[in-house]
């Protein structure tokens, strides 16, 4: 069977070290995976849940340093077909300065920018300039963003709204019942855009539940949580079992 | 709100403050603010906020004239407003009763709060108890060692209390905690900041509640003296006893605002966590809001230190970033041993034992005294009292018979 919707897979840059996420790029792009999210580590992950916020600790402790993310970024870019989009927190684009980053971003090839704490009204200069610096800001919209709102936010994002189908942090469970999706629906048909999934991805039975709505499906601290627990080998089997 | 703050988009104060949220966390943002809005417009809210504080805390406190102090430095005039005397020994009580009041409006049952020192989750646990809420208190594994007491009470009271791990396991990881918690459960939880941080309104409305300080030291001082007072003292953390003494003052231009924060071991040291008066804060946004944190150039934040738990914090209320800015409230850092100097001589003047917090302010103001005239009159704002830190203050000035008395309890419950 053909398969319709897309994956976009995660990465804390330096987590657990730098040559298991060339690793699992490599595992990525076998597995044709259309988009890959590297975050850059920040101290103070607040909007992540324990796995994330341990990747984000330990490689900052490790020594990884933001030059070492993008470096790191610009070379597997280079070597990988897929649309590379870097996630981070506010204060990391703000020390670096927003217009330095952008234009560093764009130069190397950097497709789309998440910044989770960074709401549309706050981080208007953020996603105005990464539309004049040709780069893809992603919106975040959840179940309970009113109508209004969603509006303003498609009029700020590009090509695709990111969904958090629930409350909480990243990590957990979600349950995948109907509501979702006709929530994914009701974005579409307000935002005309693609939606992305995300949050609480973590079998099979997740992806084909989304399947025929959800235009991407993101996987983010399963493969984190794989690698930690049964090494980065076993993340191509896990890629090939859910897109089987 | 003071003129001075004015005139600013909402929640921004100069360029600090702000909303850096996730997306999941603006709806319920929107709901506390329209729901304090409409209480503060409301004078009948601020008419039983008071009371509440009056009949079940102890407010108001008193404005107390430190005769042997002023005497001993042949000065200023000195008096030591009196928030120890709140019950539960601090100034976070105001904040807190205020929130459990917006709580009830909005119709939440379980409350969330950080804390540092210990303080702030002893006042929520007492409102909690007090209100018929839950609560759940997210305190840094590192602050739960140096402050058990205040824990052994959360639980007394019937709180939850989680000890955070990730990071320094301090206030900051704490706050990262009850974050987190919200995002989960906003629907029935509300988050009591404690402090003039964080994500509007928080700042604006933990002000606003702590405002009462600066009220009664406005009225209490015209009783007294018959005029405003030339400097007013307070130590400097998160914001929320700063600016509850100074927001009375803010448009009165003669009336000098000092704050004082952790100096820590000093400057060079870089285990301090003073961001304002040491210069080393930078701008930068986490924990919801944009103020002067203390960061390294990629922008991840330090370490900091503190003697005393309460001020050991990155960041900064952003109205306070605003008010040091602009030169309307003066900063300075007090270190440790000043601090300790600063306790022994207050406890033995007058007899009246301030918390580490407060003994920051006591120590920037004594640096300052020579500085004074006898016609000067100086307040310095006591924002809680120190018998709660007798572990770290027996520490401190490393009193054997102390040392040997816990040893020999510790060994008591062994085996």
């Amino acid at each position: 069977m053909a398969h319709k919707i897309k994956l976009m897979t995660h990465q804390v840059l330096g987590y657990p070290n730098f040559e298991t996420n060339e690793k699992a790029l490599e595992i990525f792009k076998k597995n044709n995976v259309e988009y890959v999210e590297l975050q850059i580590p920040f101290s103070e992950s607040s909007a992540d849940g324990p796995t994330f916020v341990k990747a984000n600790q330990l490689s900052i402790q490790n020594g990884t340093t933001v030059e070492a993310c993008l470096e790191f970024i610009k070379k597997s870019i280079d070597k990988n077909p897929m649309k590379f989009l870097i996630m981070t927190y506010f204060n990391i684009i703000y020390q670096y300065g927003l217009d330095n980053f952008l234009r560093r971003a764009s130069e190397i090839g950097i497709w789309g920018i998440i910044v989770p704490d960074a709401p549309v009204d706050e981080g208007i200069q953020l996603y105005d300039k990464c539309v004049s610096y040709q780069m893809n800001p992603i919106v975040i919209a959840t179940p309970y963003t009113s109508e209004k709102r969603l509006q303003v936010l498609a009029k700020k994002g590009r090509e695709f709204i990111y969904f958090v189908p629930r409350k909480g942090v990243t990590g957990s469970k979600t349950d995948f019942n109907d509501s979702v999706r006709e929530k994914i629906l009701q974005i579409k048909q307000r935002t005309l855009m693609e939606c992305a999934v995300g949050f609480g991805i973590q079998e099979k039975a997740d992806l084909e539940f989304l399947e025929g709505y959800a235009d991407i499906a993101v996987i983010g601290s399963k493969i984190t949580r794989i690698i930690e627990e049964e090494g980065i080998e076993k993340v191509n089997d896990f890629l090939e079992e859910i897109r089987e | 709100m003071a003129k001075i703050l004015e005139g600013f988009p909402e929640g921004y104060y100069g360029e600090y403050g702000g909303r850096f949220v996730p997306e999941l966390l603006i709806p319920v943002l929107d709901e506390l603010k329209d729901c304090f809005g409409k209480a503060k417009r409301d004078d009948s809210f601020f008419e039983e906020y008071y009371n509440l504080l009056k009949d079940y805390c102890g407010r108001e406190t008193p404005l107390t004239y430190a005769e042997n102090l002023t005497e001993y430095f042949g000065k200023g005039k000195i008096y030591i407003k009196r928030e120890d005397l709140n019950h539960s020994g601090a100034h976070k009580i105001n904040n807190v009763i205020g929130q459990g009041l917006i709580m009830k409006k909005l119709g939440k049952k379980r409350v969330i709060a950080e804390t540092g020192a210990g303080q702030h989750g002893v006042a929520t646990a007492i409102m909690a108890a007090k209100m018929g809420f839950k609560a759940v208190i997210y305190m840094g594994a590192e602050d739960i060692e140096r402050q058990y007491p205040n824990v052994f009470w959360m639980r007394n009271l019937g709180a939850e209390v989680i000890s955070v791990k990730d990071g320094t396991a301090t206030l900051k990881d704490a706050i990262n905690e009850a974050m987190r918690d919200w995002a989960a459960n906003f629907e029935d939880t509300h988050y009591c900041l404690g402090t003039t941080c964080g994500p509007h309104p928080f700042p604006e409305m933990v002000m606003y509640f702590q405002s009462v300080i600066g009220k009664e030291i406005r009225k209490q001082v015209m009783q007294k003296e018959n005029r405003l007072p030339d400097r007013v003292y307070a130590c400097l953390g998160g914001g929320s006893n700063s600016l509850g003494a100074f927001h009375e003052f803010l448009d009165e231009k003669d009336v000098r605002l000092i704050a004082a924060e952790a100096g820590g071991k000093g400057k060079e040291s870089g285990q301090h966590a003073s961001r304002l008066a040491y210069q080393t804060g930078k701008t930068g946004i986490a924990q919801g809001y944009k103020t002067k944190f203390l960061q390294n150039s990629d922008g991840q934040m330090l370490d900091t230190w503190s003697i005393s738990a309460g001020l050991d914090y990155i960041g900064v209320s952003p109205i306070c970033a605003y008010l040091s800015e602009i030169g309307r409230m003066e900063t300075a850092a007090a270190e440790d041993n000043e601090v300790i100097k600063a306790f022994s001589l207050v406890s033995k003047k007058e007899g009246i034992i301030p918390a580490l917090e407060s003994s920051h302010a006591f120590a920037v103001m004594i640096k300052d005294i020579e500085t004074t005239t006898k016609e000067d009159i100086i307040v310095v704002n006591m924002s809680g009292r120190g018998d709660k830190d007798i572990f770290n203050i027996g520490e401190a000035l490393s009193d054997e018979k102390w040392k040997e008395f816990v040893k020999q309890r510790g060994d008591g419950y062994g085996s």
